[in-house]
C-alpha cells in the first residue's frame, strides 16, 4: 500500500518511481537512509579501518608483524587464555543458575519485584559494581565479616585484586543478564506441552529431558553466546577489582594499552580484530552445533 | 487389534471439589462413569467443565473429596501416574518430536520395548488413518491431521479413561463434523471409555450416550441426549438447550404433570418441569421450532412482528409482546413486519419452570 | 502448572529459592556498603562506621567537579536520545512497512552493534574519532554512544510499528490528511508509547555506558560513569567516602530514571529487545 509516493499519471507504461516502488522502494523506504549512512560512518568504516590498520604496523615492517609480535609475546597472547578462564566459567555457572531458577519464577505471582531487583546491577552497571565489591568483598567487607562471624572461616578470604574478584564481578553483573534472557526463553514454552507430557506418563525430570530442554536448546545457545561475549570483553572490573598486571590481565586491557598507552593504535585494532575474532569463533561454535536441535516455535504447533 | 484399553468397571467422582483462593470453581460434583461410555461435559465458559477434567487428569489438585477408579483412589496420584489418556484443547503436540515420536512419547516414557513401541504407535497411526505421516512435525501438519495425531498419542498408552478438553474448537465448522465422527468411531472400535468438554450442545447430543451439564461449578442435570434435549431438568439448562423463548408469568392452575400460566394475560399451558404453587411466578419455555404462527385459538399470545427471514421451507421470526416479551418463532408464510400475530405451541412442547432462585449464579 | 509436592521436589526448590536468595542479599549488601561508607566518618574494621556525616558529599562535589561532570553527562544523554530517536523510529517505520532486497542485510547491519561487546568495536572507532579529531570533543563521545543506541531504537520499534495496522494510515488518508498531518495526528499519537519507552531504555544504558565514553571522552567530556572510574582507579588519592559519595551520586541519577523508565517498560526489556508472546 501506498502511503507517501503518489505516482503520477503516465502516458506509457509504468514511470521509474512506480518500478521502484513496486520493488519496494519509495519515499518511505528512503526514511531508513539516515540511519544507514550513520551506521557506515560509525560502525562498518571503523571496523574495515581498524582491519585495514592493523596490517600497517606503527614501525613499518612487515604486514603481519601485529599479529606475529602477539602471538609470540606471552605478556600479549596470554591474555586470550586468561581472559577465556574467567569467561567461560562464569558464564557456564551463570546459565546453570539461570535455568532452575528460571523455571521456579516462571510459577512466581510477582515476578516484577525479583526482576527489577535483578535489573539493578545492569543498570547500574560494570563500574559501580566493581566499586562497591571492593569494599563489599574486601578483608574488612561484610562478606567477610559475616563469614567469620558465622565461624567458616578464621582469616579474610582474599576477594578482591585478585582473579576472585573479577569472577564476582562478572557474576553479579552476568547472571542478571543470562537469567532475564533465559526466563523469556523458558515462558515462551506452551506450559500445556508439560501437562501433555505428564498425562502420558512423564515424570518430572523427563518432562525437562525430553519437553523442554530439547526446545530450550536453541534459545540457551543464543543466551550462552550473548552472555559469553559479554564476559569476553570484561573491561572495568578486570582493572579495578583484579591483577590488571597479572592474571586477569584480560585482552581488553592489552588492546586498550596499547593504542591509548602507548599510542600505537595499528597495535591497538590488531588486538582488537583478534578479540573479535576469538568471540566470533565460539558463537559460531555453540550456534553450529545448535544446528542439531529443533528450531522453530515453542507452542503447540498449529496449521 | 492390540491396543487394548485397560479394564475397570466405573469412575467415581465423590463430592469433588476444587477451591481457586475463596473461589469455588467445583462444588461437590459427584458422578459415576461406567466402563464403554462416552460422557459429555457440557457448559458455558466458566462452569466448571474443564476444571473437573483437569481434576481427573491430576493437573489440578483437588480441595476436597475423592476420585476413584474401581476401588483405588486416584486423586492422591500424580498425572504421570495415574494413566489417563488426554486430548487438549491445543492438542500440545510436541513440536520438535515427529508424528511418530508423538504418538510413541508415553510408551517411551514408560520404559516400553523398541518393537512394542514400533508395533503400537503403527497400529494407532493406522486407527486413526495417518499413515504415510509418521515423519512429519506437527507443524507441517493440518488441523485435523493434527487432532488425529493428539488422539492417536492419548489411546496408544491404553488409558482406562480417555479425557478430551473440547478437542474440535480449533477446526472450521466442516473439519469439525467430519472429525465429531471420527472420534466416535474410534470410540466405538477401541471400546474406550471417554470424557468429553465441550459448550456446544449439538457436539454433545450428537457424541455422548450420557451429558453432565454443569454450571458455576456445579452439576445441573445428568441424562441421555433425548432427555435434555426434550426435558430439561431446570430454566437455566433449558435455556442452555436451544429454549429460547421464556415467557415469564405467573401460575394460574396446577394439575398433575400440566400447569397454567398467566402471560400477561394470555393462558398458557404446559408441561411442569420443576415444582411450582399456584400464584407463584413462573416460566414457559418453548423451542423456536415449537412457537408457531397460529389463529389464536389455545395457548397463543398476541406479538408484534419485528424481523422475518426466509429460510428456504419456512421463515423464521423474531416478535415481541406488548409487554415486552420477546420471541423467535417459525411460520409457513410470510408475515409483515409491524403486523400483529398469534403465537401459538402445542401444551406437549412448552415446559414450565420454576422462578430461578436469584443471586445463585 | 504442575505443582509436585514430593520431598525431593521440595527441597529442590528450596535450593533454588535459597540461591536467588543468597545472590539478592549480596546484591543489595553490596549497594549498601557504598551507600553506608558515603555518610560514615571513620569505617575500619568494624561492622558500621564510627560515626556519620554528609560532609562527604559536599567534598565529592568539589573535588570531582561533579556539577560540570552532571552537565556534560546531561547534554551527552540528551543528544544522544534525541539522534537515536529521530534516526531510530524514522528508520524502524520504514523497515517495518517496506519489503525491500538488501533489508535483511540491513537488518542484520543494526543487529550487529547490539550484539558485538562494544569494548571490541570500540577500539577500531575510538581511532577512528582520534584521526578524525573528534575524539575528546562533546560531539565524539555522542558519535560514539549513538552507535548501540540507534540499533536499539530501530530494533525495539520494528515490531512496535508492525503492530500498528497499516488500514489505520491508510483511513487518515482516505479521510484527507496529508502526510504532515497524517504524521502527527495519528502516527505520532500512535506511536509514542513505544517511542517513550525505547527512549527511556536508551537513556538508562546510556547513563551507565562505560566503554565507549571511556575510549573517547577527553578531560572535558567525561560523563559520570567515567569520572567514577578514574576515581576510583586513582583510589588512595582521595578518600575512599569521598569516592563512595560520588557512586551514589551516580547511582542516585540512574536509579530515578530506571524507575521513571519501569513505569513503562517491563525489566526483563532492559535486557531482551520484545517480550516473547506468551504462547496461548
Amino acid at each position: 500500500m501506498d502511503v507517501l509516493a503518489h505516482a503520477p499519471a503516465v502516458e506509457q507504461g509504468p514511470s521509474l518511481r512506480q518500478r521502484l516502488a513496486a520493488k519496494g522502494f519509495d519515499a518511505v523506504t528512503l526514511l531508513v537512509v539516515p540511519a544507514a549512512v550513520f551506521s557506515l560512518l560509525l560502525f562498518v568504516y571503523p571496523f574495515a579501518f581498524g582491519f585495514v590498520l592493523s596490517f600497517e604496523p606503527k614501525g613499518g615492517g612487515e604486514w603481519l608483524s601485529n599479529y606475529r609480535r602477539f602471538f609470540s609475546d606471552p605478556f600479549l597472547y596470554e591474555t586470550i587464555a586468561k581472559t577465556l578462564w574467567l569467561a567461560i566459567p562464569v558464564t557456564l555457572l551463570n546459565l546453570l543458575l539461570a535455568i532452575p531458577i528460571a523455571f521456579r519464577v516462571r510459577l512466581m505471582r510477582h515476578q516484577r519485584l525479583l526482576t527489577t531487583i535483578l535489573v539493578l546491577p545492569i543498570t547500574l552497571g560494570t563500574v559501580l559494581v566493581a566499586e562497591g565489591l571492593l569494599n563489599y568483598l574486601g578483608p574488612q567487607g561484610w562478606f567477610n565479616r559475616t563469614l567469620m562471624t558465622l565461624g567458616l572461616i578464621s582469616q579474610p578470604l582474599k576477594l578482591v585484586h585478585n582473579y576472585w574478584g573479577v569472577f564476582a564481578s562478572l557474576l553479579i553483573t552476568g547472571f542478571p543478564f543470562t537469567f532475564l534472557l533465559t526466563l523469556s526463553y523458558v515462558t515462551g514454552i506452551d506450559p500445556a506441552l508439560e501437562q501433555a507430557a505428564a498425562t502420558l506418563g512423564a515424570s518430572a525430570w523427563q518432562r525437562f529431558r525430553h519437553v523442554y530442554l530439547p526446545l530450550l536448546m536453541p534459545g540457551l545457545a543464543i543466551t550462552f553466546c550473548l552472555s559469553f561475549v559479554q564476559a569476553f570483553s570484561v573491561f572495568p572490573s578486570a582493572v579495578l577489582l583484579g591483577e590488571p598486571a597479572g592474571p586477569t590481565r584480560v585482552i581488553s586491557i592489552a588492546a586498550a594499552q596499547a593504542a591509548f598507552e602507548e599510542y600505537d593504535y595499528s597495535m591497538g585494532a590488531a588486538i582488537a580484530m583478534i578479540m573479535g575474532v576469538v568471540q566470533l569463533a565460539i558463537v559460531v561454535a555453540v550456534l553450529a552445533s545448535r544446528g542439531l536441535f529443533y528450531r522453530g516455535p515453542a507452542s503447540g504447533a498449529k496449521g | 487389534m492390540t491396543i487394548a484399553l485397560s479394564q475397570f468397571d466405573e469412575v467415581r467422582l465423590d463430592r469433588v471439589s476444587r477451591d481457586f483462593g475463596a473461589l469455588n470453581a467445583l462444588r461437590d460434583v459427584s458422578l459415576t462413569i461406567r466402563r464403554g461410555e462416552f460422557i459429555a461435559l457440557l457448559g458455558p465458559s466458566g462452569c466448571g467443565k474443564s476444571t473437573t477434567l483437569n481434576c481427573i487428569a491430576g493437573l489440578l489438585p483437588v480441595t476436597g473429596g475423592a476420585i476413584w477408579l474401581d476401588k483405588s483412589r486416584v486423586d492422591t496420584l500424580r498425572p504421570e501416574e495415574r494413566g489417563f489418556g488426554m486430548v487438549f484443547q491445543n492438542y500440545a503436540l510436541f513440536p520438535h518430536l515427529n508424528v511418530r515420536q508423538n504418538i510413541g512419547f508415553g510408551l517411551k516414557m514408560r520404559g516400553r520395548p523398541r518393537a512394542e513401541i514400533d508395533r503400537k504407535v503403527d497400529e494407532a497411526l493406522s486407527l486413526v488413518r495417518l499413515q504415510g505421516q509418521e515423519h512429519k512435525l506437527p507443524g507441517q501438519l493440518s488441523g485435523g491431521q493434527q487432532q488425529r495425531v493428539a488422539i492417536a498419542r492419548a489411546i496408544v498408552i491404553e488409558p482406562p479413561l480417555v479425557l478430551m478438553d473440547e478437542p474440535l474448537s480449533n477446526l472450521d465448522a466442516k473439519l469439525r463434523l467430519e472429525m465429531r465422527a471420527e472420534i466416535r468411531r474410534i470410540h466405538n472400535e477401541l471400546g474406550a471409555t471417554t470424557i468429553y468438554v465441550t459448550h456446544d450442545q449439538d457436539e454433545a447430543l450428537s457424541l455422548a450416550d450420557r451429558i453432565v451439564v454443569l454450571r458455576d461449578g456445579a452439576v445441573r442435570q445428568v441424562g441421555s441426549p433425548k432427555e435434555l434435549y426434550e426435558t430439561p431438568a431446570h430454566f437455566d439448562v433449558a435455556d442452555f438447550m436451544g429454549f429460547r423463548n421464556k415467557l415469564k408469568g405467573q401460575v394460574v392452575a396446577v394439575e398433575g404433570s400440566r400447569a397454567v400460566l398467566d402471560v400477561e394475560g394470555a393462558r398458557i399451558s404446559g408441561i411442569v418441569q420443576e415444582r411450582v404453587t399456584p400464584g407463584a411466578v413462573a416460566y414457559a419455555a418453548i423451542r423456536p421450532d415449537d412457537l408457531v404462527v397460529g389463529d389464536g385459538g389455545r395457548n397463543a399470545i398476541a406479538a408484534t412482528v419485528d424481523t422475518i427471514e426466509y429460510r428456504g421451507r419456512e421463515f423464521v421470526g423474531t416478535a415481541h409482546s406488548a409487554g415486552g416479551l420477546d420471541f423467535v418463532f417459525r411460520s409457513h408464510q410470510q408475515v409483515e413486519p409491524g403486523s400483529t400475530v398469534h403465537l401459538q405451541a402445542d401444551d406437549e412442547r412448552v415446559l414450565v419452570f420454576a422462578e430461578p432462585v436469584q443471586g445463585r449464579h | 502448572m504442575i505443582r509436585d509436592t514430593t520431598l525431593g521436589a521440595k527441597l529442590w526448590a528450596a535450593a533454588v529459592w535459597a540461591t536467588v536468595g543468597f545472590f539478592v542479599v549480596n546484591l543489595l549488601a553490596m549497594i549498601a556498603t557504598v551507600v553506608t561508607s558515603s555518610f560514615a566518618t571513620r569505617w575500619l574494621g568494624t561492622w558500621l562506621p564510627a560515626g556519620w556525616t554528609t560532609r562527604w558529599y559536599s567534598s565529592a562535589w568539589s573535588e570531582f567537579q561533579l556539577w560540570d561532570v552532571l552537565m556534560v553527562t546531561f547534554q551527552v544523554i540528551g543528544a544522544v536520545v534525541f539522534i537515536s530517536g529521530v534516526l531510530g523510529v524514522t528508520a524502524a517505520y520504514a523497515l517495518a512497512r517496506r519489503d525491500f532486497p538488501g533489508k535483511k542485510l540491513l537488518v542484520l547491519l543494526f543487529l550487529l552493534p547490539l550484539m558485538i561487546p562494544s569494548m571490541t568495536f570500540g577500539i577500531p572507532l575510538a581511532t577512528v574519532l582520534y584521526q578524525t579529531g573528534l575524539a575528546g570533543t562533546f560531539w565524539g563521545v555522542v558519535a560514539a554512544n549513538l552507535v548501540p543506541t540507534v540499533p536499539f531504537v530501530i530494533l525495539v520499534m520494528i515490531p512496535f510499528i508492525e503492530q500498528i495496522d497499516p488500514k489505520i494510515e491508510a483511513a487518515a488518508r482516505v479521510f484527507g490528511a496529508n502526510t504532515f498531518k497524517l504524521f502527527v495526528h495519528v502516527l505520532l499519537p500512535l506511536l509514542m508509547p513505544g517511542i517513550l519507552a525505547a527512549l527511556l531504555l536508551v537513556l538508562v544504558r546510556t547513563i551507565a555506558m562505560f566503554e565507549l565514553t571511556f575510549l573517547v571522552a577527553g578531560p572535558t567530556s567525561q560523563t559520570l560513569v567515567v569520572a567514577l572510574y578514574y576515581a576510583v582507579f586513582a583510589a588512595g588519592v582521595r578518600a575512599v567516602q569521598s569516592i563512595d559519595a560520588m557512586a551514589v551520586i551516580y547511582m542516585v541519577t540512574t536509579l530515578v530514571w530506571l524507575i521513571i523508565a519501569l513505569r513503562f517498560v517491563n525489566p526483563t526489556q532492559i535486557v531482551t529487545r520484545a517480550k516473547q508472546q506468551p504462547a496461548h
